[in-house]
């Protein structure tokens, strides 16, 4: 009898049976040929010839300083938009000035630009007939269709990443606890430190992981600037390009697995940040209101 | 307590206490120098760059190189894809949001997890598999093929590409506002006599609205700009199936920076006003669900 009265007294808000599962069933359905058939293709035609073959491709030595480049790239480009982040997200979440949201939305900026776009711009300022190129070319520096254009490339893709994640975040922190810290004698450092770090610790994760899987994988604006050079400027999404249009299919997804691996790493990382952020929100809810819930970074869509 | 030892630590600039209060804590000038010098440095002295270098052209040469009959074809190659693309991603969006929001069944995790893949996977590697399903040897594409549909190396696989990688817009802004959406007024407006669909319509839809159109303009936003993806499924034929920005890659490779320079300059002023119109909605979204609570 309890079961029938829980059941009635759903019916106001849920569809009849059928009506779920036909939409559950849809929703599969779209799941499997969108994400998990592409993401099946890859390893697929990556073992096509076996997995010595597939490895063959990877200890390449092309693509062993693809791997390299791939690192040293988002090891320059996270920490560099990690400090940038935290000084963003700290300055628009912790005052009131003018112009605010101005900052905010030219923040948001490298989201909306092309990555072809991204690479041009800076084709254009240290190409050969750009602003600087000339006195780069008298000094003998290179910086486009070499690494540093490569890394500044990235570095203006995932501009964003981490200060969307914190500015959201710490907004909704407030500043109470800083001040608190503050007038119990902390100097800025040890507030940072001790008490603001701890708070955004998970967004901070969020988006570093985020970061860090757009900087491997960025192919547009890193196509403009990188200018092809096998075993120099080539990424790993670069090379698998080149592998493609060679016509060397298993090469090419061999290093495309490697890549669509990376991407599962990300995921799983970001789905148990996700859960670490609900339990220290669920146990920040069980304390008493001084220290209200937060919203959780994944509430904030983030491209 | 707090409040009187701030304000007597604060002393004569007690005319404006709430701005002053939020000013006890340091750094200010540090981090909003440091933001502004880093923001000039990566994204606005480059992008003032290609400005400049439009300002360069003559009036006639900027008009030949983005009206052009090739230049055109390719706008509307590029913005009708994203629309469709972004178009499809409003339903396919809902219909998962709503699924993983409201209902229960095995594995639900790990799809919510996977929505997230066209974000973390590299749009080369999203482009290449594609290709591999869809051409006419491929999984999907041999079957279709005896049929009389191609998929790939022509517009649908374009719009099939711009699919993938604008997937996760919606379902990731949607999702939130459903989570928060309050049961009581479903209930009342069933109490009320409402059937489930007319509750659909008229209680739960109007919450979700701003929600649905921000995540369509970011999925048309990013689906503008892409190229990876696209490049490999697309044939790239002239006036037929080549986007926009391979349009500037292609004048790049023939030293042509003029033009690139033009297209990237149309391109870069539509990503403005896209960015304009989604933080719109945001705003709108945001005083929508403010005013409910």
């Amino acid at each position: 009898m309890s079961a029938g009265t829980v059941r009635s007294a759903q019916a106001g808000t849920t569809e009849p049976v059928w009506v779920r599962w036909s939409l559950i069933s849809l929703a599969l359905v779209f799941v499997f040929l969108f994400l998990l058939l592409p993401l099946a293709a890859v390893f697929t035609e990556a073992l096509r010839k076996g997995l010595p073959a597939a490895l063959e491709a990877l200890r390449e030595p092309d693509a062993w300083s693809a791997i390299r480049l791939t690192l040293l790239t988002a090891a320059v480009a996270v920490p560099l938009n990690l400090v940038f982040g935290v000084a963003a997200a700290w300055a628009v979440a912790k005052y009131e000035f003018k112009g605010k949201a101005f900052l905010t939305t030219l923040i948001d900026l490298p989201f909306s630009v092309s990555p072809v776009v991204a690479g041009l711009v800076y084709v254009l300022m240290f190409g050969a007939q750009g602003w600087i190129g000339p006195w780069l070319m008298a000094h003998d520096i290179k910086i486009v269709f070499a690494v540093p254009g490569i890394i500044l490339a990235t570095v203006f893709v995932t501009f964003p990443f981490i200060a969307r994640e914190l500015i959201p975040l710490m907004q909704a922190q407030g500043t109470e606890e800083e001040q608190a810290a503050m007038v119990l004698g902390a100097t800025g450092w040890q507030t940072f430190w001790h008490v603001t770090l701890p708070n955004i610790k998970w967004g901070l994760v969020y988006g570093v992981i985020l970061c860090n899987a757009r900087a491997m994988g960025e192919f547009g604006a890193v196509s403009v600037v990188s200018g092809h050079i096998r075993g120099q400027t080539n990424t790993l999404p670069l090379h698998v390009e080149i592998l493609y249009n060679e016509y060397q299919s298993v090469a090419a997804f061999a290093v495309a697995s490697l890549l669509a691996l990376l991407a599962l790493l990300t995921l799983l990382i970001k789905s148990v940040v996700e859960w670490q952020f609900e339990r220290d929100q669920k146990a920040a809810v069980d304390l008493p209101p001084e220290r209200p819930a937060v919203s959780s970074p994944t509430s904030v869509a983030t491209p | 307590m707090t409040a009187a030892v701030l304000s007597a630590t604060l002393g004569s600039s007690g005319s404006r206490p709430k701005r002053a209060a939020r000013r006890v804590l340091p750094g200010f000038n540090l981090t909003l120098g440091y933001t502004l010098f880093y923001l000039s440095l990566i994204v606005l002295i480059p992008l003032s760059a290609l400005l400049f270098k439009t300002f360069t052209l003559t009036w006639d040469q900027f008009w030949t190189a983005v009206a052009s009959p090739r230049v055109l074809a390719s706008y509307r190659l590029t913005f009708g894809a994203s629309f469709l693309a972004a178009l499809f991603n409003v339903f396919a969006g809902l219909l998962l949001a709503w699924v993983l929001v409201r209902y229960s069944f095995p594995g639900k995790k790990i799809i919510d997890a996977l929505v997230d893949l066209p974000f973390a996977l590299p749009t080369a590697v999203a482009g290449i598999s594609l290709t591999a399903l869809l051409a006419g040897n491929g999984w999907i594409g041999q079957y279709l093929e005896p049929l009389g549909i191609q998929l790939a190396f022509n517009r649908n696989g374009i719009v099939i590409a711009l699919i993938f990688i604008s997937l996760p817009f919606v379902v990731r802004t949607v999702q939130p506002v459903l989570e928060d959406a309050e049961k009581e007024l479903e209930e009342a407006a069933t109490c009320l006599g409402a059937s489930r669909f007319q509750t659909f319509r008229y209680v739960i839809f109007p919450g979700i609205a701003p929600a649905l159109l921000t995540g369509f303009a970011m999925a048309f936003a990013r689906a503008v700009g892409e190229y990876g993806s696209v490049i490999f499924i697309a044939g790239n034929m002239p006036m037929v199936s080549e986007i926009t920005p391979l349009i500037i890659i292609g004048k790049l490779e023939q030293y042509d920076y003029a033009g690139a320079t033009a297209v990237a300059t149309v391109m870069l002023g539509i990503s403005f006003v896209l960015l304009l119109v989604i933080n719109g909605l945001q705003s709108w979204q945001r005083r929508r669900a403010g005013g409910k609570t």
